[in-house]
């Protein structure tokens, strides 16, 4: 028997999910997916966010969480809070166009593929991420 | 600055001999919903009770929004209590629970209670003995909110509760404060099944307060250090041990931090809000060597 479970959040304009274990706060979460939607153009400038209580519905997230995401993404100036209409998004966040962010996907997605063909797990996979990233900060080259 | 939802300061309360509550100080602001954690014994339900008016302290004071707790009208109107047995009439039905709450106060919103365990698939028309243990704990939040009080107190809630029940219990909750208004001061053992809705924690260990604040910056304000092995007591400036733990060749401490670590002889690194819970409530166990009287 197969079962599963569908889903469908009408005129809700985006999901998230959270990792209670991750260390990393739960606003800042919610942040970072909202970036990352704008990044991946799944968001675009006009777009409507969930509503503090469809967030809190969805992921059982306290209210003031949510609220201080959505200040914390008005501040950067990707959002603006119109009142009794909802959260819209005004801006995108700095990098590259989305046709850049897309090709970089596409080919880190390639290097994936590679790494796991040579036989790296996916932790493996995130420790060379993390440690060649902290390399080429500190000023060295990868 | 706005009253607190809940302010205590030094309270105590005892029970014969054997204090339950010493030194208890916390305040919390309006709007949140505050984690109430601490190990069996550690004196949650007398501290709830003493909020909801059900008993008096012994020493110290509590205000609930700016009012001292007693059993008059004007302030039970304003809280709802929800106890860990979840008190309800076995043979009465939920519907009937409802109506009955309509005689007994002003401010009743009965639609809403019904509305809102409807949502959760509570049969109305059961006798609730008949109910699982999520659709009772449903039940008891509805009438809790229905009085639509301003603080809401809930004594371990979801312990008893599955994964599932707990998740929707935490959802109705959370809703519940995303419509204003409310502020909610919930009680667990466990951190762990409260993190994702609360973002306020009152940390309770025999009797006293340990740690309250806002939990993000109890996560930003604790770090464990990691060196080679030397005094516990030279801690680098600015750090307050909380826990120390050595081995042969290392020492870790779990530090409160005043300000930031800059030196190099400590690997710095970030603990999850569960260890940084676990390490108070250790710090605080009695010391097991026994002085003979």
């Amino acid at each position: 028997m197969v079962l599963y479970v569908n889903r469908e959040l009408q005129n809700q304009s985006l999901t998230f999910s959270l990792r209670p274990d991750s260390g990393v706060p739960a606003y800042l979460q919610l942040v970072q997916q909202v970036k990352q939607a704008l990044r991946m153009g799944v968001l675009r400038i006009g777009d409507r966010l969930p509503t503090v209580k469809e967030v809190v519905a969805e992921v059982a997230v306290n209210p003031n969480t949510v609220m201080k995401a959505y200040w914390e993404l008005e501040h950067d100036g990707l959002v603006q809070g119109r009142q009794g209409l909802g959260t819209f998004v005004i801006g995108r966040p700095a990098g590259p166009p989305l046709s850049t962010q897309l090709e970089l996907a596409r080919s880190l997605a390639a290097w994936v593929a590679t790494a796991r063909k040579e036989g790296l797990d996916d932790d493996a996979i995130e420790t060379l991420l993390r440690t060649t990233l902290s390399q080429t900060h500190m000023g060295g080259t990868a | 600055m706005s009253t607190p939802a809940l302010r205590a300061s030094g309270v105590g309360k005892r029970y014969g001999q054997v204090w339950a509550l010493r030194g208890c100080s916390a305040s919390i602001p309006q709007g949140r919903i505050s984690a109430l954690v601490g190990p069996n014994g550690a004196g949650k339900t007398s501290l709830l009770k003493i909020l909801a008016g059900l008993s008096a302290p012994d020493e110290g004071e509590v205000a609930v929004l700016g009012r001292v707790p007693d059993q008059n009208d004007a302030f039970l109107a304003s809280i709802g209590y929800l106890a860990q047995s979840v008190p309800l009439y076995d043979h009465l039905t939920a519907d009937e629970h409802v109506a009955l709450g309509r005689h007994l106060n002003r401010n009743w919103d009965g639609a809403g209670a019904r509305t809102r365990m409807a949502s959760r698939g509570v049969p109305l028309g059961r006798p609730v003995r008949t109910l699982s243990g999520g659709q009772r704990a449903q039940v008891g939040l509805s009438l809790a909110l229905a009085k639509r009080p301003e603080m809401l107190l809930l004594d371990e809630p979801v312990a008893a509760l599955d994964p599932l029940a707990r998740r929707e219990f935490l959802t109705s909750l959370a809703e519940a404060v995303a419509d204003g208004g409310l502020s909610v001061l919930v009680s667990s053992h466990l951190l762990h099944d409260l993190e994702r809705v609360c973002d306020h924690l009152v940390l309770l260990t025999l009797g006293k307060t340990q740690l309250c604040g806002e939990i993000d910056d109890i996560r930003a304000d604790h770090r464990m250090l990691i060196g080679p092995r030397r005094s516990p007591h030279k801690a680098p400036p600015g750090a307050e041990v909380v826990q120390t733990t050595q081995t042969t060749h290392q020492t870790r401490l779990l530090v409160r931090l005043r300000r930031a670590v800059l030196d190099p002889g400590w690997e710095v690194s970030e603990v999850a809000l569960e260890d940084v819970i676990l390490a108070y409530m250790q710090a605080d166990r009695p010391d097991p060597v026994v002085t003979a009287s």
